[in-house]
Order: C-alpha cells, then sequence, then structure tokens
C-alpha cells in the first residue's frame, strides 16, 4: 500500500479525506479555528505597535511603554500557543473513533497523521490570514485614532514584516499542536482508540 | 504443534485452520485491582465456519475480538491468522492483514461520518490501490447486496441503525476478507432488524465463504452459528456444535470440551 499504485495515491485520498473533513464539519472546524484566529489577531496587533511605535515614537511613548509592549508580545505568544495547541488537541481527541476505525480499514499510522497535518494546514493558513490582518488593523486603526501613523511605505513594510511572522507562528503552531496528539493516537493500538468516548 | 483437523466436533474437518489463538491472555491493572480479561484461551476456527462467542458481560468477549483482529496485543500467548502469528508482523503487515484478510464489524457501526455510505464501502478499496471507478462500482455492488442499493450517497446521520450496519458489513466485505469479525452486531438494534442482519450475516458466510466470528449476547444468533464458543471469566467453558443443539437441546452438556 505504501508504494503507489495506478490510480489514487496515498497523498491523493488523504487530500479527499482531509476535504471532506472540512466540508462536512464545517461549523466545528470554524470553531476550532476561532481559537487561532484570535490568538494570532492579538500576537499581530502587538506587534504591529510594538513596530509602529519603533518607527515613530508615539508623544506618550517612553521607555515604559515600550517595555510593557515586549510584555505584552510575548504575553500573547503563550495565549497562542495554550489557545490554539487547546482548540487543536480537543478536534484531534473528539476524532480517536475515527483514527481507530481507519486503522481498521487498513489504513497506515502515516496516512491517519497526514490527513490530519493537512486538515491542520489548511485551518492554520485560513484562520491565521484573518487573524493576521485583523490584528494588523486594529493596531494601525488604533494608533490612528490617538495619534498619527508613520509614512505608508514605512507601515506597509512594517506590517509585511509582522504579517511574516504571524502566519509563520499560526500556521506552525496550528500543524504542531495537531499532528501530535494525531501520531499519538495513530500509534496506539486501534482497539484503544476505538474505546475512547469524548 | 499442527493439531489441525480429525477432532470430530468441527464440521470442517477437510479445510485448514484460518484463525488459531494459543493460550492467549490479556490482564488489565487498575490500580490494585487486576482484570484477567483473557486467561489462556486457545481456540481453531476453520475456514468459511460461522462461530459465535457467547459469554456473559465482562467476560472477554470484546478483549479476544481485538486480539484476534490485530486490533490489540495478548499479553501472553499467539495468534495465528493463516498460520502466520500476526505479533511478527511490522505496523504495515499488519495493515495490510487488516486492509485484506479481515472486516471488521461493530456494535456501535463505527461508520466513517464524513463520508456517504458508497464512500465507506470503497474507502478500503481505495486503501487496497484500486481506481476509483473500479472501486465505486465494487461498492455500489456491495451495497446492493446488503439491500441498500438506493441508499449510495446518504450519510452515515441519515441512515438507521440496522441501514447503517448493512454499510458497515458492506464495507467490511470491501476487499474480499477471508474473515468477518464482529462484536455484538446486533447489539444496538431492535428485534426484528437484529435478525435481519444474522440472516443478511449468515448468508454471506453461505453464498461467499467468508469465516465469521461473531461475540455476541443475541440468543437469535444459535440457530445460525456452527459453533457456540461459551467464555466466562476469560477462559472457553465450552465449545457446541450446531449438531449438539439440534440433536438434543442442550442435554449433551460439555461434549465439546477444549483440552490442549
Ligand atoms: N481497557 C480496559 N481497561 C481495563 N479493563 C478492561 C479494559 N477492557 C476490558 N477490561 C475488562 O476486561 C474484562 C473483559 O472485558 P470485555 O470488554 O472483553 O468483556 P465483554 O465480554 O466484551 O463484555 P460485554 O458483553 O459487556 O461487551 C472486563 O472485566 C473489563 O472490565
Ligand atoms: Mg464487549
Amino acid at each position: 500500500m505504501s508504494s503507489t499504485k495506478r490510480k489514487p495515491t496515498m497523498l491523493e485520498i488523504a487530500f479527499a479525506q482531509a476535504v471532506k473533513s472540512i466540508y462536512v464539519r464545517f461549523w466545528r472546524q470554524v470553531a476550532a479555528a476561532l481559537g487561532v484566529v484570535l490568538g494570532i489577531a492579538f500576537f499581530a496587533s502587538v506587534r504591529t505597535s510594538q513596530a509602529l511605535t519603533h518607527l515613530a515614537p508615539s508623544g506618550t511613548a517612553d521607555a515604559e511603554w515600550a517595555t510593557r509592549l515586549n510584555w505584552l508580545s510575548a504575553l500573547s505568544l503563550v495565549m497562542c500557543l495554550v489557545g490554539i495547541s487547546n482548540s487543536m488537541l480537543m478536534s484531534v481527541t473528539e476524532r480517536y473513533r475515527e483514527i481507530g476505525t481507519l486503522k481498521c480499514l487498513g489504513a497506515s499510522d502515516r496516512f491517519v497523521v497526514f490527513v490530519f497535518f493537512l486538515e491542520a494546514l489548511v485551518l492554520g493558513v485560513l484562520a491565521s490570514l484573518v487573524g493576521t490582518i485583523l490584528g494588523i488593523g486594529v493596531a494601525i486603526g488604533a494608533r490612528a485614532i490617538s495619534d498619527s501613523v508613520p509614512d505608508a511605505p514605512d507601515v506597509i513594510l512594517a506590517a509585511l514584516r509582522v504579517g511574516g511572522i504571524s502566519m509563520l507562528v499560526g500556521v506552525a503552531l496550528t500543524v504542531v499542536a495537531s499532528v501530535l496528539p494525531a501520531m499519538q493516537a495513530a500509534r496506539m493500538p486501534a482497539a484503544a482508540a476505538l474505546r475512547v468516548e469524548v | 504443534m499442527n493439531s489441525a483437523a480429525a477432532d470430530g466436533q468441527v464440521p470442517h474437518h477437510e479445510s485448514e485452520l484460518i484463525v488459531r489463538t494459543r493460550d492467549v491472555a490479556k490482564t488489565y491493572v487498575l490500580g490494585e485491582h487486576v482484570v484477567r480479561a483473557l486467561d489462556g484461551v486457545s481456540l481453531d476456527v476453520h475456514r468459511g465456519e460461522y462461530v459465535s462467542i457467547m459469554g456473559p458481560s465482562g467476560s472477554g468477549k470484546s478483549t479476544l475480538f481485538n486480539v484476534i483482529g490485530g486490533l490489540d496485543k495478548p499479553d501472553k500467548g499467539s495468534v495465528y491468522i493463516n498460520e502466520v502469528d500476526i505479533a511478527q508482523l511490522t505496523p504495515s503487515e499488519l495493515a495490510f492483514l487488516r486492509c485484506h484478510t479481515i472486516g471488521y464489524i461493530f456494535q456501535t457501526f463505527n461508520l466513517i461520518q464524513v463520508r456517504t455510505a458508497l464512500e465507506n464501502v470503497t474507502l478500503p478499496m481505495l486503501f487496497a490501490g484500486m481506481n476509483a471507478e473500479e472501486a465505486d462500482e465494487k461498492g455500489a455492488q456491495l451495497l446492493d447486496a446488503v439491500g441498500l442499493g438506493e441508499r449510495l450517497h446518504h450519510r452515515p446521520t441519515e441512515l438507521s441503525g440496522g441501514q447503517q450496519q448493512r454499510v458497515a458489513i458492506a464495507r467490511a466485505l470491501a476487499n474480499a476478507p477471508a474473515i468477518l469479525l464482529a462484536d455484538e452486531p446486533t447489539g444496538n438494534l431492535d428485534l426484528r432488524t437484529g435478525k435481519e442482519i444474522i440472516e443478511l450475516l449468515r448468508r454471506l458466510n453461505d453464498e461467499r465463504g467468508v469465516t465469521i466470528i461473531s461475540a455476541t449476547h443475541d440468543l437469535k444468533m444459535l440457530d445460525v452459528s456452527d459453533r457456540i464458543v461459551y467464555i466466562r471469566d476469560g477462559q472457553i467453558a465450552k465449545i457446541e456444535t450446531r449438531g449438539d443443539l439440534e440433536l438434543s437441546l442442550g442435554s449433551v452438556e460439555g461434549i465439546g470440551e477444549e483440552k490442549w
């Protein structure tokens, strides 16, 4: 089975399964994605405020404000970590039975993990994108209300840099938080996975 | 070790052994409490047999089902499928065995919720490397054979319990397995639907020659079984063959007592 046979490859079967799973479980997936969106939005907004302060220290800004932003940035990262791993862990745990069943049908451990990897990848990219845009938008908006915004090209550059980092953090956290528990579930005896009731 | 054939209790004395367990033991430790779920079970099943495993709740039926199906590992003893010790298989060989040799049926149906009836049935075929059109065609045939030809594109949530179990049976047959393992397949069904499922299993056993091993509480299962294995506290208490049942309803107590 690991060798690529004529028609659908393992990758294609896994991809089809992941797509069905996202499609049919849409609202459940949205709920899981919300954790990612909020975490990343917070992270991106703090990062953006930081970058803006760095570009053009606003009137009220002082050293104390800068350190406070540093703390906030670290805190937002921890929040991301907890929020994302919690929602992904939940959505994998709900599906232990499905994992056990897939194994009964002849799925390899690798196939199971791969399905979860693909789902998390799609979910992570979409949710992080929404969160990033939201976070950067809010930060720039807040700055515009309270103070003058620095030159547009500088802001765009800063936003792109923050956006890149936020996307990376969001996708990586989502994928890792999904694949690790999926790996654990795939490795346990199928009978044990089937027994789990949530 | 090859004690095959020629014990008179077995109706299929010519055929080879398809499942063989030897002194299988499985213990669960819950804190101070030690549960011997299986305690030295040695059982031979011949190709084409219909074997029911009966026993009170907690006697070890599901544990035996899991161990025979390679879903769980025994602490002691061995399980041979087609004379291969499954403890020796690599994970991918075990996946191959589950895909091709054994079909599983559960009390709770265990369909993949996000896939339609047909998609559930074709999934094991895709795992086996069949192309999609061929799988669809064969899947539709199988669903037709279990009486669900009209329900190909329904999701599990849109089917009744009996219909879901039929999908599960069709799916279990996907790669023409030699063995169908069932754990209380009628446990969640009403009397009449349960009877239909039992008749369906019997028919598949007759027509396709698939070996059926079914754990059950269901007395209706007795009528169709070739042999009934009674287990109690993780041990085989007695084995009755169809002949015993038909000749004298239960008066020849303990005729097939297993002794190795
Ligand atoms: N995962 C487990 N952890 C601890 N004990 C277990 C586990 N699985 C089974 N047992 C114990 O092993 C014994 C046999 O359980 P098993 O599920 O095989 O019984 P059963 O015959 O299938 O019962 P039922 O008819 O109720 O399904 C029981 O005493 C049960 O409590
Ligand atoms: Mg049971």
